[in-house]
C-alpha cells in the first residue's frame, strides 16, 4: 500500500469511524439508562435523511446555505421528538416487564419505521442532495482530499468532546450517570427518572440525526431500509466497546470503521466476516467489551 | 411529623404489608425492628414513594404523599439512606454528596451543607475525590448517611445502617444517629440490631410478617419479656 493510498483510506475509515460512533454512542447511552438494545436507533438514522431530503426537495425551493442549515436543524428536531414518543409511547409500558418483551417491541418499532418511510417515500432509493460542502481539498501523490471526510471527523469529534463534558460536568449529566448506575436510588435524590430517560433518547437521537447526514451524504442515496446496516455495525461498535460505557462506543465506532475500510481495500469480500469475527474474539476474550465494566446485575 | 395508617402493600401475590400504622413525631428517634423479611424495607420503600401501596395513607407534616412520586417526596423534607447503602460506585465522594443536594438550587446553603457534612464525617473530606465505589462499608454509610444530609431534611429514614459493619463502626454509626437527631432532625431507624436501636430510640415499633405486633417506648420494649425472647436473645 502507497503512503498516499494508506492516507486516503486512513481519512476514509475515520469518516465512516465517526458515523458509526456518533449512532454507537445512541445504543450504548439507551443502553446505560433503561437496559434496552434500541433496535430502532438505526432506523432514526433513516427518518433523519429522509427529513433533509423532504425539506431540500419539497420544502425549500432552492438548496441555500440557509436552507440546509434548517433542513439539518429539523432532522434533529424530528428525531429528537420521535425518539422521545417512541420511548414513552412503546418502551416506558415495558419498564418493568421482563427485558425480552422491550427487545421484541424495539424490533417491532424498527420495522414500523422501515414500513412507514415506504408507504410515505416509496421503497425505492433516492439520491441524496448535497448538503455538506466535498471539495477537493487538496492532492497527495494525485490523489484528491476531500473536504466531506474531514468535516464529518471534525464535527463529530466535537460533538463527542461537548457530551463527554455534558455527561461528566453538568448536573442533568450527573443524573444521567445515577439513573444509569441505580435507578431507585436516583429517584431518592429527587431525580426525575422519566425526565432523565427522555433526555438520553434526546442525544442519542441528536448524534443519530447529525450522523444521518454524512452517512447518506457518503453513500449518496436514501431509501427506507438504509438504517439497518449502519445501525448494526454501528450496535456491533458499542458491544466491541463495552455496551453502557460512552468513551467505549467511540472506540468501538473508530475500530470498526477502521477495520472495515482496510479489509475493504484488500479484501472486499471478506469484510462482514472480519468484522463479526472481531466481535466474537472481543466477546470471548473481555464479555463486557474492551471498555465495558464487569456485568453487576441489581437486583 | 409522619403518619401512616392501615398501609396495605403487595409484591405481586406476596402481601408483604398488612394495616401497618405508625406515627413519627417531630424530634424523635423512632425506630422499627424485626426479622430478616419482616417488611421493614417494604415500609420504608412505600414512605419514600418507590413502592406503591394499595391502600391506606401517609401524610408527612399534615400533607398527604400516598401517591406523590418519589423525586417529588424527597422536597417535602423527608431523605432516605437505603438499605446496602447505594452510594453512587462511579462518582467520587464529592459527587455523590452533591447528588443528595439534586433538588435544592441554593448555591450558597448546598456549600454550607457540604462543610457540615465534612465536619461532621472527616474522613470524606480526606477521601473527597476518590470513587465511592472504593470506599470501605463504614466510609460507603457515612457518604450515604452524608448523602442523604445534603437534602437538608427534616426526616431522615435510615434502613440497617448498622449492617455488614464491624461491632466499633456500628458503636460509631448509632453515634452518629443520635447527634443528627440532637442537631434537630427526626430520625426513622430500621434495625435488625434491635438491641442497639432500641437503646437509641425514644420508641418503637415490632414488625412480625407484615404486621405491627408491639409498640411502646423504647425502655417498654426493652424489658418487654417476648421481645428479649425474640430479638435481645
Ligand atoms: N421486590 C420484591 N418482589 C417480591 N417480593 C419482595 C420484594 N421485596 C421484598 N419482597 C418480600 O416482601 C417481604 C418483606 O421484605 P422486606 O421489606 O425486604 O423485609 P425486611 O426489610 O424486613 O428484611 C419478604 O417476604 C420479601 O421476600
Ligand atoms: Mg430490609
Amino acid at each position: 500500500m502507497k503512503p498516499a493510498t494508506f492516507l486516503i483510506t486512513l481519512i476514509n475509515g475515520l469518516q465512516l469511524g465517526s458515523v458509526y460512533a456518533l449512532i454507537a454512542l445512541g445504543y450504548t447511552m439507551v443502553y446505560g439508562i433503561v437496559k434496552l438494545i434500541n433496535f430502532a436507533h438505526g432506523d432514526i438514522l433513516m427518518v433523519g435523511s429522509y427529513v433533509v431530503l423532504f425539506m431540500l426537495t419539497t420544502v425549500f425551493a432552492a438548496q441555500t446555505l440557509l436552507a440546509k442549515v434548517i433542513a439539518v436543524a429539523a432532522a434533529i428536531v424530528f428525531c429528537v421528538m420521535l425518539g422521545i414518543v417512541i420511548d414513552r409511547v412503546a418502551y416506558k409500558p415495558l419498564r418493568s416487564a421482563p427485558r425480552i418483551s422491550a427487545l421484541i417491541t424495539a424490533i417491532g418499532v424498527s420495522l414500523a419505521l422501515q414500513i412507514i418511510a415506504q408507504l410515505i417515500f416509496g421503497s425505492e432509493q433516492i439520491k441524496f442532495p448535497q448538503v455538506i460542502l466535498n471539495e477537493t481539498l487538496f492532492k497527495i501523490d494525485k490523489k484528491p482530499v476531500k473536504s466531506l471526510p474531514i468535516i464529518t471527523c471534525c464535527v463529530s469529534v466535537v460533538l463527542m468532546i461537548a457530551l463527554n463534558l455534558f455527561v461528566n460536568k453538568t448536573k442533568p449529566g450527573r443524573a444521567m450517570r445515577a439513573v444509569s448506575e441505580d435507578m431507585g436510588a436516583a429517584r431518592l435524590m429527587g431525580i426525575n427518572v422519566n425526565n432523565t430517560i427522555s433526555l438520553t433518547f434526546a442525544i442519542g437521537c441528536t448524534l443519530a440525526a447529525v450522523g444521518s447526514v454524512f452517512y447518506a451524504q457518503k453513500v449518496g442515496y436514501v431509501k427506507p431500509l438504509m438504517g439497518s446496516l449502519p445501525g448494526i455495525k454501528a450496535f456491533i461498535a458499542a458491544v466491541f466497546g463495552g455496551i453502557g460505557s460512552i468513551p467505549g462506543a467511540v472506540l468501538g465506532g473508530f475500530v470498526i470503521g477502521m477495520l472495515e475500510t482496510f479489509v475493504n481495500y484488500f479484501a472486499s469480500q471478506y469484510v462482514d466476516a472480519v468484522v463479526y469475527g472481531l466481535l466474537i474474539v472481543v466477546l470471548l476474550v473481555r464479555p463486557a467489551g474492551m471498555l465495558g465494566k464487569a456485568v453487576r446485575e441489581k437486583v | 411529623m409522619l403518619k401512616v395508617e392501615g398501609l396495605n402493600v403487595f409484591y405481586g401475590a406476596i402481601h408483604a404489608l398488612h394495616d401497618v400504622s405508625f406515627e413519627v413525631k417531630q424530634g424523635e428517634i423512632v425506630t422499627l425492628i424485626g426479622a430478616n423479611g419482616a417488611g421493614k424495607t417494604t415500609i420504608l420503600h412505600t414512605v419514600s414513594g418507590l413502592v406503591r401501596a394499595k391502600s391506606g395513607k401517609i401524610s408527612f407534616q399534615d400533607q398527604n404523599i400516598t401517591t406523590t412520586e418519589a423525586h417529588v417526596i424527597l422536597k417535602h423534607g423527608l431523605a432516605h439512606v437505603p438499605e446496602g447503602r447505594r452510594v453512587f460506585s462511579q462518582m467520587s465522594v464529592q459527587e455523590n454528596l452533591l447528588m443528595g443536594a439534586y433538588a435544592r438550587k441554593d448555591k450558597d446553603g448546598i456549600a454550607e451543607d457540604l462543610e457540615k457534612v465534612y465536619m461532621r464525617f472527616p474522613r470524606l473530606r480526606e477521601r473527597y475525590r476518590q470513587m465511592a465505589g472504593t470506599l470501605s462499608g463504614g466510609e460507603q454509610q457515612m457518604l450515604a448517611t452524608g448523602r442523604a444530609l445534603m437534602s437538608r431534611p427534616s426526616l431522615l429514614m435510615m434502613d440497617e445502617p448498622s449492617m455488614g459493619l464491624s461491632p466499633i463502626l456500628v458503636g460509631e454509626v448509632f453515634e452518629i444517629i443520635r447527634s443528627i437527631n440532637a442537631s434537630g432532625t427526626t430520625v426513622l431507624l430500621v434495625e435488625q440490631n434491635a438491641a442497639m436501636a432500641l437503646s437509641i430510640a425514644n420508641r418503637a415499633y415490632v414488625l412480625e410478617t407484615g404486621r405491627i405486633v408491639k409498640e411502646g417506648s423504647a425502655d417498654a420494649l426493652m424489658h418487654d419479656d417476648d421481645v428479649r425472647r425474640a430479638y435481645l436473645g
